[in-house]
């Protein structure tokens, strides 16, 4: 809980750090924010996108490659025992079927010259086991070899096997491994001989399983690497090197017919790749596999995959934080100089106003001016008759009106006077201030307000209070403002007090404290800052534009609050503005 | 005491001709005029002992004629009417050799205490 607010916290440092919204912001918030997180969304697809591109593509074309450089040698070896297989068993063959065409029927049925012949290839080829000389009705004629097999042959007849019509019609049979009635597994290779006469007959060699085996390549102990001999039905025909024997199931399905050699990737049971390599052997059932496992391979492609990966994930992280960096801060300039820009106009509005307003007033206190003159004169001419004429009817009633005339008058006198040191000076001009003078004087137009809301307002003069030079204008305004948020922060019933004192020689300080409501401690960082209000209507600017004003003025303004308590201004003046 | 000869100049006769009046009911031989050029050449002409003078008029302004009287008549004390709110031309008034000034609506019993002093410090 404490360390998702404190992430979120951290989060919203790093997005809005540099540009945190007033309250009153909340439309430029969005806005901003709305800008921040193109900018953030635009940069970073911008950066990342590529990236992660090309990090797909080298992993692709790095995986290719490795793959490659995988099965190739697989495939490199795989052609290799092929083609050796192939060629032993092609020899045989051929030497089978150079044997049926050298020699005559007669000789072939001779068992004396049969047995030679079984010796001499053994001498030239090995593996040989027996060869079996038959007619064409399918009967054994001849038989040389083991002598326990041969009472098993006796009487046999080939001719409605499969291998024995394929001979006859095609000239030549190079059978499965199968176990047959001998004790080891072995396989055929029957050829076709014929006589001058026409008459067909089959030469027939039994081969042992040792043949295959010894083209089965040897690996070492810890390669995964295992090369054997199927059939096309899927039976092995050679000893897998992991657990099972020949006859047996093979271990991997029967690849699809091709003539060349092929290397896949494929799967086991288990869900390991492996790579599978394999040849169909010529005119023959066999199938040369070989496979391997693919992770051993792979194994350099994961960890460079792993680094590529890693190199990726972390370059994303460095491009958000940085871009996210970058655009705080960016948006946070350019809410800064919007902000500046519009305070500005506020400002100039504000002023062109003041300007207005003050030669308004200016002009309505010189037009009333006159005839407040002349009714003074009139009244005072009346007065003087009325004074002199002892006999004059209700002549102290009469002098009492005259007098009110006059006292009225003053009075209109009084405002027209005021209106007319408020519009004095709007443009900044420097003369000697005397500043209890001034405060009375802009008390003076608060002082039916302060009645009104039943506000004590008590004004307090250190001794020895030097005049400042200063702007009167702008410090009119300065303390109206001040002294006006202090009447509205108390609405009704309340003390303003209004210290003015000279702690330093060469400064003169104005303190406007109220005893209100106070201002929440998180609202005093913000109070001077423009748009900033907590009232319904405000503008936010009062505040903004004191600030700004003492500052021309080369002062100071601080605040003090203490909620439930009250509030204090404090302007801090030079006494000699200095430029 | 010898009768005060005022000259008093203003250009709005309303004001300036009953305050004429309120100093005559009080004794003072008033002369009024409404021009400031016709006032520097009355002046020039008769021995009036203190001259009222408003400063905002069209024509020849009160500091103008100021100036003028300064030049003709530099003895005679010169008392400045001003509007309120050129407290800076009654400045300039006064560097310029007025005696003093007073703010309109005039007070009679203000404007007759500072002829008097303007009178007596002449002597």
């Amino acid at each position: 809980m404490r360390g998702s607010s404190l992430l979120k916290n951290l989060l919203r440092k790093l997005m809005y750090g540099t540009w945190g919204a007033a309250p009153s912001d909340v439309y430029k918030k969005i806005h901003y924010r709305r800008i921040w997180i193109s900018s953030v969304f635009i940069t970073g697809v911008v950066a990342i996108a590529p990236l992660v591109f090309m990090t797909v593509v080298n992993i692709h074309q790095y995986h290719k490659t490795i793959k490659e450089e995988a099965m190739h040698p697989t495939s490199r070896l795989v052609s290799s025992n092929k083609r050796a297989l192939e060629h032993s068993l092609i020899e045989r063959k051929n030497a089978l079927q150079f044997i049926a065409n050298e020699k005559s029927t007669e000789q072939l049925a001779d068992t004396q010259i049969l047995r030679s012949i079984i010796d001499n290839l053994n001498s030239t080829f090995e593996h040989f086991v027996d060869l079996t000389f038959i007619d064409e009705q399918g009967n054994v004629i001849n038989y040389v070899g083991p002598a326990r097999y041969e009472s098993k042959l006796r009487g046999v007849n080939y001719s409605q096997a499969g291998w024995f019509q394929e001979v006859r019609d095609e000239g030549a049979h190079i059978s499965d491994v199968f176990p047959g009635f001998r004790e080891t597994p072995h396989f055929v290779i029957a050829v076709r001989h014929r006589d001058p006469h026409g008459d067909m007959h089959v030469l027939r060699a039994t081969l042992d399983m040792e043949l295959l085996t010894s083209k089965i390549p040897s690996f070492s102990k810890d390669d995964g690497t295992d090369a054997f001999i199927i059939n096309e039905k899927g039976v092995l025909q050679t000893a897998s090197r992991f657990g099972r024997k020949a006859l047996e199931k093979a271990p991997v399905p029967v690849p699809p017919k091709m003539a060349a050699t092929e290397v896949l990737e494929k799967t086991d049971d288990s869900g390991r790749a492996y790579v599978l390599g394999y040849a169909y052997i010529e005119d023959t059932p066999f199938i040369f596999i070989m496979t391997r496992p693919l992770p051993e391979l792979m194994q350099s492609w994961l960890s460079l995959r792993g680094t590529l990966l890693g190199f990726l994930a972390g370059s994303i992280v460095v491009i958000l934080l940085l871009t996210t960096a970058v655009s705080s801060v960016l948006v946070g300039r350019i809410r800064d100089a919007d902000m500046h820009h519009e305070m500005a106009l506020h400002k100039v509005e504000y002023t062109s106003k003041m300007a207005s307003i003050g030669r308004l007033a200016a002009g309505v206190a010189h037009e009333i001016n006159n005839p407040l003159a002349i009714i003074n004169e009139k009244a005072g001419l009346l007065h003087d008759f009325v004074d002199m004429t002892p006999e004059f009817p209700k002549r102290d009633k009469s002098l009492k009106l005259i007098e009110s005339i006059i006292a009225s008058v003053e009075r209109g006198s009084a405002i027209t006077h005021r209106l007319l040191g408020f519009a004095r000076h709007i443009d900044v001009k420097i003369q000697p201030i005397d500043l209890p003078a001034l405060i009375n004087e802009v008390l003076g137009f608060l002082e039916k307000e302060a009645v009104f809301r039943n506000i004590e307002v008590q004004t307090f003069i250190a001794d020895g209070v030097p005049s400042i030079m200063s702007d009167r204008g702008q410090l009119q305004q300065v303390f109206l403002n001040l002294i006006n948020n202090a009447f509205e922060a108390l609405k009704k019933d309340g003390r303003v007090g209004i210290l003015i004192e000279n702690k330093d020689p060469d400064l003169v300080v104005v303190t406007i404290s109220d005893n209100g409501p106070g201002i929440p401690e998180e609202d005093l960082g913000h109070i001077f800052e423009p748009f900033f209000t907590t009232k319904t209507e405000g503008t936010g600017l009062g505040l903004a534009i004191t600030y700004g004003i003492v500052r021309k003025l080369r002062g100071e303004i601080e605040v003090e609050s203490q909620e439930g308590r009250g509030t204090s201004f404090h302007v801090v003046l030079p006494r000699i503005r200095g430029d | 005491m010898p009768e005060l000869r005022v000259l008093l100049v203003d250009d709005e006769e309303e004001l300036v001709g009953t305050l004429a009046e309120r100093l005559s009911l009080r004794g003072y031989d008033v002369t009024y005029l409404l021009d400031g050029a016709e006032a520097v050449r009355r002046a020039a002409q008769e021995p009036f002992d203190v001259l009222v003078l408003d400063v905002m008029m069209p024509g020849m302004n009160g500091l103008e004629v100021l100036k003028e009287i300064k030049r003709t008549r530099p003895e005679m004390p010169v008392i400045l009417l001003t509007g309120r709110g050129s407290e800076q031309d009654s400045q300039t008034g006064l560097e310029l050799g007025a005696f003093d000034y007073i703010m309109k609506p005039v007070k009679i019993d203000r404007l007759i205490e500072i002829m008097l002093k303007a009178v007596g410090s002449n002597d």
